[in-house]
């Protein structure tokens, strides 16, 4: 291949990758600032699940695994404090997200481990009502989900 | 003030880092019952936990972590005396890093 061929072939696909991204510009999606920024503004205000994922692992296709471990209360009480504690065997384990599935903005929080990093991770999270809490783990290079009913009673006296 | 607390024992090779933050964490969606404004937004974005110059766990947060947030994570291969340093930085560009060594 002439160098003049590979010159345009690199045209062609910073072209195509500039034109999707301009084109999310211009659709107000999100603005030349949040690309640059390292917290993914969009994916934290996106509203629905798939599209908060593939902003902030870059897919959205997820494989059920029973090798991931929940802990949530099945009743919390006061939805601004949800205790999660996540434990899971999966194998390089590059990066965790937890989901409030019927928040308004579904995606809470993204983790990122390092090598020597354990499979767990525990905190803390706000839920807006009674919902699925969807914990996100990628490992190898695929993700894997799981998920757990929280109910949420804010001011009743239990469900 | 904000400030961070931490506890780092060490079991075996793993090693335990347990932090509490205090921060307001508001979310930008909750509204001032006297004004009917929305409060706007203050939480943290970014939290690092580092181990000997590496970083062990990076946490990218929105309003939807409670209040005054808990972190706590596990990793191997870390001496006991060792530092492990948390810190955090918010949406309005304040930041907080504290030390604390390996029990």
């Amino acid at each position: 291949m002439s160098s003049a061929q590979q010159k345009r072939r690199l045209f062609l696909k910073s072209t195509l990758a500039s034109s999707t991204l301009s084109v999310a510009i211009a659709a107000g999606l999100i603005t030349p600032k949040m690309v640059l920024a390292a917290w993914p503004k969009a994916a934290f205000a996106a509203k629905e699940i798939d599209s908060a994922l593939q902003a902030v692992l870059g897919s959205a296709e997820t494989t059920p695994s029973d090798k991931i471990k929940i802990k949530a209360p099945d009743i919390a009480e006061n939805g601004a404090v949800v205790p999660i504690t996540i434990n899971t065997s999966l194998p390089n384990i590059e990066g965790i997200a937890i989901i409030a599935a019927k928040n308004s903005t579904p995606l809470t929080s993204s983790y990122q481990l390092a090598s020597n990093a354990e499979g767990y991770l525990s905190t803390r999270i706000k839920m807006g009502k009674t919902s699925d809490i969807i914990v996100i783990v990628k490992s190898n290079g695929k993700l894997y989900s799981a998920q757990k009913e929280v109910k949420v009673t804010i001011g009743g006296c239990g469900g | 003030m904000a400030s961070i607390k931490i506890r780092a024992k060490q079991k075996g090779n793993i090693t335990t880092v347990k932090c509490l933050m205090s921060h307001p964490m508001e979310t930008g969606f909750r509204k001032n019952k006297k004004t009917g404004k929305l409060i706007p937004a203050h939480h943290i974005q970014e939290v690092t936990i580092t181990h000997a110059d590496k970083v062990v766990l990076s946490a990218l947060w929105s309003g939807a972590i409670s209040k005054n947030p808990y972190l706590s994570c596990k990793f191997s291969d870390a001496g006991k005396g060792d530092k492990v340093t948390v810190s955090w930085k918010d949406n309005k560009g304040k930041s907080n890093s504290v030390t604390a060594k390996i029990k």
